[in-house]
């Protein structure tokens, strides 16, 4: 049974021991992660910044500190090789918000009465160019102020104020207005990430002779689109896949599964 | 025919949707711009030590709460959803918990986009001198002072880091009674940090002498006045830039002038 769940348990455990850890440095001063997602001192020396940020930021015309520089290039580098997204489902506390809005659209049933998504779920792209173009004009990192992600991961650190209610916003608007309307088609975040993980080599792949087209992965999964390949051939997933497992968990004929990428393989 | 006629409809759907598009990411940016411009215009904000400017300090600072974290007292908060300032960046409130003006200043050094620079509170040996900081700016309301009034109050006088030399007491003597003095308290903006420990101490009500940035609280002479008993002001004034103004000469004689009616003034 446990391994039904197993990615997701451990995903869980992921967001929450992070979110705890920086809680933690800022309550009782245990700095083994200091900060928060924006930028995080590790161990009181390594910095992690989050390089969307920081891009808005070199567009709003700020003098990037070598710290930061750095701290982003470690970030990217890391969701570039093992795949952008897997920050979405791993890290962003906003995605325990999301997935139990769609777990409640499940279960009762809204997605049998409404299949069709109107919307385009390339909006985070154009969602990013806006954001650095804002930024431009306006001197400030633009997304950064507005942004949901950094207000609820900020705020369970910090304190939350009104960000109480970002989280009843987001978490409504799953539900009732758009299926993944948050993470699978505006946040500019998740989109960024996605970008850096186009040659990400860690993936989901999809096995073509062992997939029995029960659909059940196509169910679950919350960016649909990077499952087209389902019972047609045996390729990895698209990238904006977050690496969230749920369609590997699901799956009963082992068709699909984490692996690493074969460029040479692929390109044939 | 039908060739012609499905292209007209395609090319007129196409332009509608790329009108609808468009539209609505400009509706889109021009919110969030006026968004930006409202946050950024909250003006009377306290900053921690070392803040570059804040134009630059809101284009620069990544919102990580490091400072926060790292301010032993807890004066430094970050602006959460609902109090009307740029969100997510670091704040402090004197009447609430003022700055103690540390010695080491643990919130500077820590900042990874040096939005908090420390070369701003170091003095030509590198040392730290939290005296150099200029956070804001404490103003006397002299209506609501009591030692005004000439009731003896020294409570920001000696509540002050730098007594005697930030806050002054000056002595005057009091006609209405004749036989006692005025204590008046007079802070020197040179040398007033904005730490607002005087505006934690003030008795009254609501505080009498109170912090604000000093770009409001300041005024500017300008280039047009200089102390000519003083060498240093002489040199401040150095590279001033002369401004000449002219008023056009009328060259009509007098006489000319006086017959020639009104006409030439109405019609100018």
């Amino acid at each position: 049974m446990i391994k039904k769940y197993r990615f997701l348990i451990a995903r869980r455990v992921s967001q929450i021991s992070i979110m705890a850890l920086y809680i933690v440095a800022n309550i009782y001063g245990i700095n083994i992660l200091m900060g928060n997602l924006s930028t995080s001192l590790v161990l009181n020396t390594i910095t992690l910044s989050d390089p969307f940020a920081v891009m808005q930021m070199i567009f709003a015309g700020a003098i990037i500190s070598f710290d930061i520089a750095l701290g982003a290039f470690i970030v990217a580098i890391f969701y570039f090789t093992i795949g952008g997204r897997s920050f979405c489902s791993w890290v962003c506390p906003v995605n325990i918000i999301t997935d139990s809005a769609n777990y409640l659209r499940r279960v009762l049933k809204f997605d049998e009465v409404q299949k069709k998504q109107p919307a385009t779920r390339n909006l985070r792209y154009w969602l990013i160019l806006i954001s650095f173009i804002i930024s431009y004009f306006m001197g400030v990192a633009a997304f950064e102020l507005i942004s949901p992600v950094s207000m609820v991961h900020r705020g369970l650190v910090f304190g939350l104020g009104f960000g109480l209610a970002t989280i009843i916003v987001i978490f409504l608007f799953d539900l009732f207005v758009l299926k993944n309307g948050w993470c699978g088609h505006i946040c500019p975040l998740g989109g960024f990430y996605s970008l850096i993980g186009r040659f990400s080599l860690l993936r989901v792949h999809h096995n073509h002779e062992k997939c029995t087209a029960c659909m059940k992965c196509k169910v679950v999964c919350p960016e649909i689109q990077v499952l087209h390949m389902i019972d047609k051939s045996s390729e990895p997933v698209l990238q904006e896949c977050t690496s969230c497992a749920r369609c590997i968990e699901v799956c009963d004929d082992d068709a699909l599964n984490f692996e690493l990428r074969n460029y040479m393989k692929e390109k044939k | 025919m039908n060739i012609v006629k499905n292209y007209q409809e395609n090319r007129r759907k196409f332009l509608l949707k790329s009108a609808r598009t468009i539209g609505l990411v400009v509706l889109g940016s021009l919110t969030w711009s006026a968004y930006l411009s409202e946050v950024k215009a909250s003006s009377l904000i306290l900053r921690p030590p070392a803040a570059i400017k804040e134009d630059d300090f809101l284009a620069t600072c990544i919102k990580c709460g490091l400072c926060v974290e790292a301010c032993p007292f807890d004066t430094l908060k970050l602006a959460k959803p609902g109090d009307n300032l740029p969100l997510g960046t670091p704040y402090f409130v004197p009447r609430d918990i003022p700055c103690y003006m540390c010695v080491d200043i643990p919130c500077v050094p820590i900042c990874p986009t040096d939005a908090l620079d420390e070369k701003k509170v170091k003095d030509e040996n590198g040392a730290f001198e939290i005296r150099q900081m200029e956070m804001g700016v404490a103003v006397v309301d002299v209506k609501s002072c009591v030692a005004f009034w000439g009731i003896q109050c020294d409570a920001c006088y000696r509540a002050c880091p730098l007594l005697g030399e930030a806050i002054d007491i000056v002595y005057e003597k009091n006609e209405r009674t004749g036989k006692h003095a005025f204590l008046k308290p007079v802070v020197d903006s040179d040398i007033c940090t904005g730490c607002g420990l005087c505006e934690k101490a003030c008795i009254t009500e609501k505080p009498a002498i109170f912090v604000l940035p000093r770009e409001n609280a300041l005024g500017k002479v300008g280039d047009h006045y200089i102390k000519g008993w003083d060498e240093a002001d002489e040199r401040r004034v150095k590279d001033a830039s002369v401004e000449i103004g002219k008023t056009k000469i009328n060259k009509k004689s007098a006489v000319e002038s006086l017959n020639s009616g009104m006409e030439d003034l109405l019609n100018d």
